[in-house]
C-alpha cells in the first residue's frame, strides 16, 4: 500500500472544508439533503465496493438497518447517546453478523449472491416488522446525540451533527479509496474478471470476498447510525429490498469509477427526488426507473465515467486505459 | 386436529397463490436468464385490471356468474400489452447482456410499471369480493373456507399441467427446450429465438398478471402488492431451483406450508418465516432444490 496521496484522496480532503463552509452559506434544508445523503452515500458505496468484485448486493440495507437499530437501541434501553460509542456499537454489531453471514455469502456469486443477501435483509424485516416493543412497521425515534459529554441544543447541535457527519463520511471514503487501492482491491476486479484464474494463481477469492462483505457492512452501518441521528428515527423500511434497491441504483447511476462518484450521486438523486416529489408525487418512481434504463443504456459505467473521458482527452492515454480498449 | 387442518387447508391455498404468481417468474429466467423483477408489476397491474373490471361489472347488477370470465379476460389483456410493451419496447435491445445487469433493468421497469400503476388506478383501494363469496363456503372438518380458495388450487394445478404438456408434448415445447438447452446452437438450427423469447416474456407477464387477477377478489388491491409478491416469488424460485417449473411448483408447497404454519402456530414470525425458509435450504442446496446444471467455463 502506498502512502502519498492520490488525486481522489487529495480531493476528498478538500472536500471536507469546502462541506463544512456549506452549511454557512447554503440555506439549512439543502445543508439537511446534504447531511441525509452522506448517510445513504456510505450505504451505496458498501454496495459500490462489493460490485469492484461483480457481486451486486440487494440487500445492503440489512447493515444500514443494523446501524440505524444499533444506535436507536442503545438509546432507548442503555440511555446511550454519545455519537461516537454509538458509531463504535454500530459498527461492532454490523462486522460480527456480516463476519457470520460472510460464511454462507462468500460461497454465491451473481444472481445467487443478489437473492440470498435479500433474503437475508428481509427476515430481518419481518423480524422489525412484527417486533411490537420496538413500534413494529412505525419504529421509534432516538434521543439527540452528545459528544463524549458536550451536549449542544438546537442549532449549534444541529451543526455539530452535521460536521460530525461530514468528517466520518469523508474519512470512510478515505479508507476505502486505500482499500481499492491495496492487494485486496486489485483482488477483487480480479474476481469480477475471473474467478477461477485467481483461484489457480494462489489466491483464496472466498476470503477476499468475505473482507469485502464484511468492510461493506461496516461502511453501511455507520451510515445507518449517521443517517438514523439525522432523522432522529428508524423503521423497518432501512432493511425493505426497495430501500437496498436505491443504493445499487445509486452505484449503478454514479458507476464504480471512482469511491466519490456514489457520494455524489447520492446527493444528486436526492435533490432529484425533492423536485419530483413536489412537481407529481406519483411518477417519482417512474423518473427514477427511466433515469436507470438511460444510464444503463447510455452510460454503461456510470455518471462517472463522463468525467473520466473529458479527463482523458486532455492527457495522454495510460497502458491501463489502453487495456480497456479506449 | 383443527389447528392441523387450518394449516393444511391454508397451506394448500398459499401454495397455489405462490405457484400462480411465480411460475412465469421461474419460465422466463429459465428460457432468457432474466431475473424479471418487473414481473412484481405484471401481477399487480393484473390485479387492478382484474379489481378494476369487476368493479365496473357489478355496477351494472348483472349476474355474479360471468366474474369468472372477467378475471382471466383481464389477466389476459393486462398481460398482453404489459408484456409485449416492455419486451418489444425496451428487453431486446438488452440481450446478451450479463444476468445480473439485466436484473437491473427489470428492476428498473419495475419501477416504471409501479408508477404507471398509480397514475392509471389511483392510489386508493380496490375492493371485488364479489367473486369470492358468490360460490359460498364449504366446510372441511368444521372450518369453514370460501369454495374460491379451491378454485384457485384448481387453477394452479391446471396451469401446472397445461405448462408440462406444453413444453414435453408439443412441438413448440420441445423446440422451446432446446432453445433453453443451448440459445446459440438452435438459432443456427434456424429456430427463430427472438420469437420464442417475446412469446415466453408475454406468456411469463400473462401468467404474473393471472397470479395478482385471481388474488384480487380475496384481498383489497393497494400500491406496494408488487414488491410483495416479488420477494416472495423469488423465494419459492430460489428454492426450487431458478428455470425449474417442477422446483416452482416445490418452492410454492415448502414457502405456502411452512407459512401458514407460523401463521397458526407464532404469528409474529409469518412474515419473515418465508425467507428464514429460503435461507435454510440454500444453505443445504446453494443453487436450489431442482437446479440446472451448468459448466464451468474457465
Amino acid at each position: 500500500m502506498t502512502k502519498s496521496f492520490d488525486k481522489t484522496e487529495w480531493g476528498l480532503l478538500l472536500a471536507l472544508p469546502v462541506l463544512i463552509c456549506l452549511t454557512f452559506l447554503l440555506p439549512a434544508w439543502v445543508v439537511n439533503y446534504i447531511q441525509v445523503s452522506l448517510g445513504t452515500g456510505l450505504v451505496a458505496l458498501g454496495v459500490m465496493i462489493q460490485m469492484r468484485a461483480g457481486l451486486v448486493s440487494f440487500g445492503q440495507g440489512l447493515y444500514f438497518c443494523i446501524g440505524g437499530y444499533t444506535a436507536g437501541l442503545a438509546g432507548k434501553f442503555l440511555g446511550i447517546s454519545d455519537l461516537f460509542v454509538l458509531l463504535v456499537m454500530g459498527l461492532l454489531a454490523s462486522v460480527v453478523i456480516a463476519f457470520l453471514l460472510g460464511f454462507l455469502l462468500r460461497r454465491y456469486r451473481e444472481i445467487f449472491f443478489a437473492m440470498l443477501s435479500l433474503a437475508v435483509s428481509m427476515i430481518l424485516f419481518g423480524l422489525l416488522s412484527s417486533t411490537e416493543e420496538l413500534g413494529s412497521t412505525d419504529g421509534f425515534n432516538l434521543p439527540q446525540p452528545t459528544y463524549l459529554g458536550w451536549a449542544p441544543e438546537g442549532d449549534l447541535g444541529e451543526t455539530v451533527l452535521y460536521v460530525v457527519t461530514c468528517v466520518v463520511t469523508l474519512g470512510l471514503a478515505l479508507g476505502l479509496n486505500r482499500v481499492l487501492r491495496s492487494p485486496l482491491g486489485y483482488i477483487n476486479e480480479a474476481i469480477r474478471e475471473n474467478e477461477l484464474r485467481v483461484e489457480y494463481l494462489g489466491t483464496s477469492a472466498h476470503r477476499a470476498v468475505h473482507i469485502t462483505y464484511v468492510i461493506a457492512a461496516a461502511v453501511s452501518a455507520a451510515g445507518g447510525v449517521l443517517w438514523a441521528m439525522a432523522l432522529g428515527h428508524v423503521d423497518p423500511e432501512m432493511t425493505n429490498w426497495t430501500t437496498s434497491g436505491q443504493f445499487v441504483f445509486v452505484s449503478i447511476l454514479a458507476g464504480t469509477g471512482n469511491i466519490a462518484a456514489p457520494l455524489i450521486g447520492t446527493f444528486l438523486l436526492e435533490i432529484v427526488r425533492v423536485y419530483a416529489v413536489e412537481i407529481s408525487p406519483n411518477t417519482w418512481q417512474m423518473i427514477l426507473g427511466t433515469l436507470m434504463l438511460l444510464t444503463i443504456i447510455f452510460l454503461p459505467r456510470g455518471l462517472w465515467s463522463l468525467i473520466a473521458s473529458a479527463k482523458r482527452k486532455t492527457a495522454a492515454p495510460k497502458a491501463s486505459e489502453i487495456m480497456e480498449g479506449n | 386436529m383443527l389447528t392441523a387442518v387450518a394449516i393444511a387447508v391454508d397451506g394448500l391455498g398459499f401454495a397455489a397463490w405462490l405457484f400462480l404468481s411465480s411460475v412465469g417468474l421461474t419460465l422466463v429466467y429459465g428460457v432468457m436468464r432474466i431475473l424479471n423483477i418487473a414481473h412484481g408489476g405484471f401481477y399487480a397491474l393484473g390485479a387492478y385490471t382484474s379489481a378494476w373490471a369487476i368493479g365496473l361489472y357489478t355496477q351494472t347488477g348483472s349476474t355474479i356468474a360471468l366474474t369468472y370470465l372477467i378475471i382471466p379476460l383481464a389477466a389476459l389483456a393486462a398481460g398482453l400489452v404489459s408484456g409485449l410493451l416492455v419486451e418489444r419496447g425496451i428487453l431486446r435491445f438488452m440481450y446478451g447482456r450479463d444476468e445480473v445487469l439485466m436484473v437491473l433493468v427489470t428492476y428498473a421497469i419495475f419501477l416504471v410499471l409501479e408508477d404507471a400503476t398509480k397514475l392509471i388506478w389511483g392510489t386508493d383501494s380496490y375492493v371485488s369480493y364479489q367473486p369470492a363469496y358468490w360460490l359460498g363456503t364449504i366446510d372441511v372438518f368444521g372450518l369453514p373456507y370460501t369454495v374460491y380458495k379451491f378454485l384457485i388450487v384448481g387453477v394452479a394445478i391446471l396451469v401446472g399441467a397445461a405448462l408440462y404438456f406444453a413444453l414435453n408434448h408439443t412441438r413448440t415445447g420441445k423446440l422451446l427446450l432446446v432453445v433453453i438447452e443451448d440459445r446459440e446452437v438452435s438459432s443456427a438450427l434456424g429456430i427463430n429465438v427472438t420469437l420464442f423469447f417475446t412469446v415466453t416474456f408475454v406468456i411469463g407477464a400473462t401468467l404474473g398478471a393471472l397470479g395478482g387477477a385471481l388474488t384480487a377478489p380475496e384481498i383489497s388491491v393497494v400500491p406496494g402488492i408488487g414488491a410483495e409478491i416479488i420477494v416472495m416469488a423469488f423465494a419459492v424460485i430460489v428454492i426450487g431451483g431458478m428455470g425449474s417449473i417442477g422446483g416452482a411448483m416445490l418452492g410454492a408447497l415448502i414457502v405456502g406450508f411452512s407459512r401458514a404454519a407460523f401463521v397458526h402456530l407464532y404469528p409474529p414470525a409469518e412474515l419473515f418465516s418465508i425467507y428464514l425458509v429460503m435461507a435454510a435450504v440454500l444453505t443445504v442446496k446453494p443453487y436450489g432444490l431442482f437446479a440446472l446444471s451448468e459448466s464451468r467455463k474457465i
